[in-house]
């Protein structure tokens, strides 16, 4: 076949000593950047975009690929470790991932975090080489309405996210629709919320919307618990590799959350947030082990995680094949291709295939580093944990609102991400979970846009949500996963596992 | 680095000052062609730029506003026209609107600052309530013009520009036109062509896409009947063969295209998405010629040809008080579309 020996050309470019190196360091650099809370790959790039104008497009291209993943998976271990995820694609992954920590498990939630990127990066890289085409023409065929059904499927998971208490989780997620609502209404032009604000205009980012709530609200809870309590030393087993048990937790979900990840990753939405809510609602749901979910479930952590890094694959789907960037960091890939003046789009794979098989490699090349390099680092990352807590939560703070500052350069940003830091704090204090508040500010804008979308397209008639049969078997699946759970084994009461019937 | 330079660059202009100032007045004389600034004109120019010149992009890194923002730059030093560098900084938010408050909150007096605005801030003033207007700046010049193409998908029913027309004038709500966001060029372009065959802009069913990237799917899936953008943003799928080019909305056939004008198909509307740059408030007389000659000068130098022709621009310059009337004629006729189309009131 031809891709073959493509993609053989491509490594033939990538496989050159220096090549190798440049993956080396840009997993590195991209470990760090993850781990530096409001520093996201998209940022990173931005920043680096520069220094590439002297390389060579492969080698420019296998560099972003491995700060790309490498600032992934820092998420995951700032996630992990202290619960302050960085971006909005590995908040699902601090839910169980840092209350496995707490119980000294944070090597294998690291290493679950690690192996499941590489192999969910493997999966939907395979995706994009053999895939992309198809990929691209289903995401074609979407419709509004087929983005309001898919948009309804994943506020389902806001279910596997609330926490012990409904009313509670239901306060958090509506807190975080309110937040999504402020800024200038897209179909319109009306302010709403912006109490005259002109910094409101644009909204409020969702980035700081997970600072805020997650890094400054959690550095102050934690210090305010300092006042009180003796500082309890998080213990830490020492094991890194999974045991037998976990091995075969996580596997499924890996894959599962690979696929999720690069399916979700090709649509014209883009984006690793939903693929992330929806992969640990699945595994949440699939789970033998539901009780453990919130406290520490090792399916909680792969799954997402593999989603997370697999939808980057994803994004490049429709970057390359129809020329549109679906998420801040394909803009800037975009952006690196037009220096080496390339255009992406439909007929990329014919004038450029030099760049686009070698930048698939590249890919290939940048998860075996990730691999290679943060595998045995896992045991270092852990001694951030030994880090006095005072300094610690004291350069979350300064780090989060560093970064906010160097997203906006703007003072009124800083004091939202405080203000939201602040209603942080008393969520925990009071115990509302965290993270239906981010589904909802990310979630809400989305589904509104695409409803009144769909309704204006068809003049205000509901029925189009109902003739199209993608839209409607997306519905009805979202439908199944609310209402089967509860009545499964109320017709099904003699099968003991029902539950799990019930899933499936 | 950057910073030394500009240091060095200031000792070297205080040692060859004389020198200096002659070459810039005989290089400024030869651009000229601004109002009547006479011979005070002259010497402040010869006295200008004294410091490096700040271009404000009211926007985030990456889109139009930034890309004009960095060429002038980059033009003015590659190009020779000042020895006292240049530096690009962006403002994003409020459409345009923080940073035009900004800068003229900030920069009263000062020669020396320039900020990019184009057609779409005119709107966005509107839109915003701004508290802070054009009439607040002191234009300098006009620079560039992007067309917006109208583009169906590739297995639409209509072929040509007038076939479309015909549907929409016997249906307006019928035809779902796609576009960027509320109130901005594409919106008034369809606005305008509503009201060239008879309808009320408030019928027209106008769904606004944040950019490129979101209204191309959906004019590749038939969620949107007809999308009028940027050229530039339709090019390559019309390349492909997966949307039809209907026509574009310059005034004259552009060179390399194959589409009739709007005006060509029979329908009396053009529209430019221009672009140019202003100065602060405040500034005098002389000193405003001086910039204007700045920017004529830079407009003469090969690097900004090259800008142009690398990024589709049409050269659209034209400077100093004409351009300040250019922008209050725009202010009214935008003004005018966005109340018909009801998005101020």
């Amino acid at each position: 076949m031809d891709v073959f020996s493509d993609l053989a050309n491509g490594f033939a470019n990538a496989f050159e000593l220096q090549y190798l190196l440049f993956a080396a360091v840009g997993v590195t650099i991209g470990t760090f950047v993850g781990v530096l809370p409001g520093i996201g790959p998209a940022l990173a790039l931005a920043l680096l975009l520069p220094l590439t104008y002297g390389f060579d497009p492969t080698g420019a291209l296998i560099i972003f690929a491995g700060i790309y993943y490498g600032s992934l998976y820092g998420g995951a271990i700032t996630s992990i470790l202290l619960n302050t995820p960085g971006e909005a694609g590995s908040v699902a992954t601090a839910i169980d991932g840092h209350p496995m920590a707490k119980a000294g498990r944070a090597g294998p939630a690291l290493a679950t975090a690690v192996m499941g990127s590489f192999f969910a990066g493997i999966i939907s890289t395979l995706g994009l080489t053999f895939l992309a085409p198809l990929v691209a023409n289903l995401a074609k065929s979407f419709q509004a309405t087929d983005y309001f059904a898919l948009m309804v499927l994943a506020f389902v998971s806001v279910t596997a996210l609330v926490g012990t208490s409904i009313i509670r989780g239901m306060i958090s997620l509506f807190a975080g629709l309110f937040i999504g609502l402020i800024g200038l209404d897209f179909l319109t032009g009306q302010q709403r919320f912006t109490f005259g604000a002109p910094e409101l205009l644009g909204g409020v980012d969702i980035v700081i919307v997970v600072i805020g709530l997650f890094a400054i609200g959690e550095a102050l809870y934690g210090l305010a618990r300092l006042q009180f309590a003796k500082e309890e030393k998080v213990e830490f087993s020492g094991r890194i590799w999974l045991n037998k048990a976990e091995r075969k937790r996580v596997w499924k979900p890996w894959i599962r959350g690979g696929f999720l990840g690069f399916i979700f990753g090709s649509m014209p939405t883009g984006g690793s947030e939903v693929p992330t809510f929806l992969s640990y609602n699945l595994e949440k749901r699939l789970s033998k082990h539901k009780d453990e979910f919130g406290k520490g479930a090792i399916e909680g952590i792969a799954g997402p995680e593999a989603a997370n890094n697999a939808s980057f694959s994803g994004v490049l789907v429709p970057l390359l094949t129809l020329g549109i960037p679906t998420s801040a960091t394909a803009a800037i890939i975009l952006s690196a291709f037009q220096i080496y003046n390339i255009q992406p789009g439909p007929q990329l794979f014919e004038t450029s295939p030099d760049l686009v098989w070698t930048l698939i490699a590249s890919l290939f090349i940048g998860n075996v580093m990730l691999l290679v390099i943060n595998l045995p680092l896992v045991k270092l990352w852990i001694k951030i944990l030994d880090i006095p807590k005072e300094l610690l939560y004291t350069g979350i703070l300064v780090f989060g609102i560093l970064g906010v500052y160097s997203i906006s350069g703007s003072l009124v940003e800083v004091l939202i991400v405080c203000a939201i830091g602040v209603g942080g704090f008393f969520m925990r204090v009071y115990d509302f979970p965290v993270a239906p508040a981010i589904l909802g500010a990310i979630l809400g804008p989305m589904m509104e846009t695409q409803l009144r979308r769909a309704l204006s397209i068809s003049q205000g008639d509901f029925s189009v949500f109902f003739t199209r049969p993608l839209t409607v078997g997306l519905l009805l699946v979202a439908v199944a996963i609310l209402v089967l759970p509860s009545l499964l084994p109320k017709i099904l009461p003699k099968r003991h596992d029902a539950d799990k019937v019930g899933a499936e | 680095m950057r910073i030394s330079r500009n240091v060095s660059r200031k000792r070297r202009l205080a040692q060859w000052a004389a020198p200096l100032a002659a070459g810039l007045l005989v290089l400024t004389g030869c651009g000229g062609s601004g109002g009547g600034g006479g011979e005070g004109g002259g010497e402040a120019a010869a006295e200008y730029p004294t410091e490096a010149i700040q271009v404000m992009a009211p926007a985030d890194p990456g889109g139009g506003y930034d890309m004009t923002a960095r060429s002038i730059a980059r033009s003015l030093d590659e190009g020779g026209v000042i020895e006292t560098g240049s530096d690009v900084y962006n403002v994003p938010g409020g459409s345009g609107t923080i940073g035009l408050t900004q800068f003229v909150g900030e920069n009263a007096g000062d020669p020396h600052q320039l900020m990019v605005i184009g057609k779409i801030l005119v709107g966005a003033i509107e839109q915003t309530d701004s508290q802070v207007d054009l009439d607040d700046t002191t234009p300098i010049a006009r620079l560039t013009a992007e067309y917006d193409a109208i583009a169906v998908p590739a297995d639409s029913k209509y072929k040509n520009l007038k076939q479309l027309m015909e549907d929409f004038k016997a249906d307006p709500g019928s035809i779902a036109w796609g576009g960027g966001s509320v109130g901005g060029v594409d919106q008034i372009l369809v606005a305008k062509l509503a009201e060239a065959v008879g309808i009320e802009p408030s019928k027209i069913n106008y769904i606004p896409y944040s950019g490129g990237g979101e209204l191309t799917p959906a004019v590749l899936s038939g969620d949107v009947d007809a999308a009028a953008s940027g050229l530039a943003e339709f090019a390559d799928q019309i390349a492909a063969g997966e949307m039809r080019l209907l026509a574009v909305s310059s005034e004259e056939p552009i060179e390399g295209v194959d589409a009739p004008t709007i005006i060509e198909a029979g329908y009396d509307v053009s529209i430019a998405n221009w672009r140019g740059v202003v100065a602060p408030p405040e500034i005098t007389d002389e000193q405003r010629a001086a910039a204007v000659s700045m920017i004529e000068e830079m407009h003469d130098t090969e690097e900004w040809q090259q800008v142009l022709e690398a990024n589709n621009w049409e050269d659209y310059l034209m400077t100093g008080e004409k351009f300040s009337e250019y922008i209050d004629q725009e202010d009214k006729d935008i003004t005018k579309t966005l109340k018909d189309l009801g998005i101020v009131e």
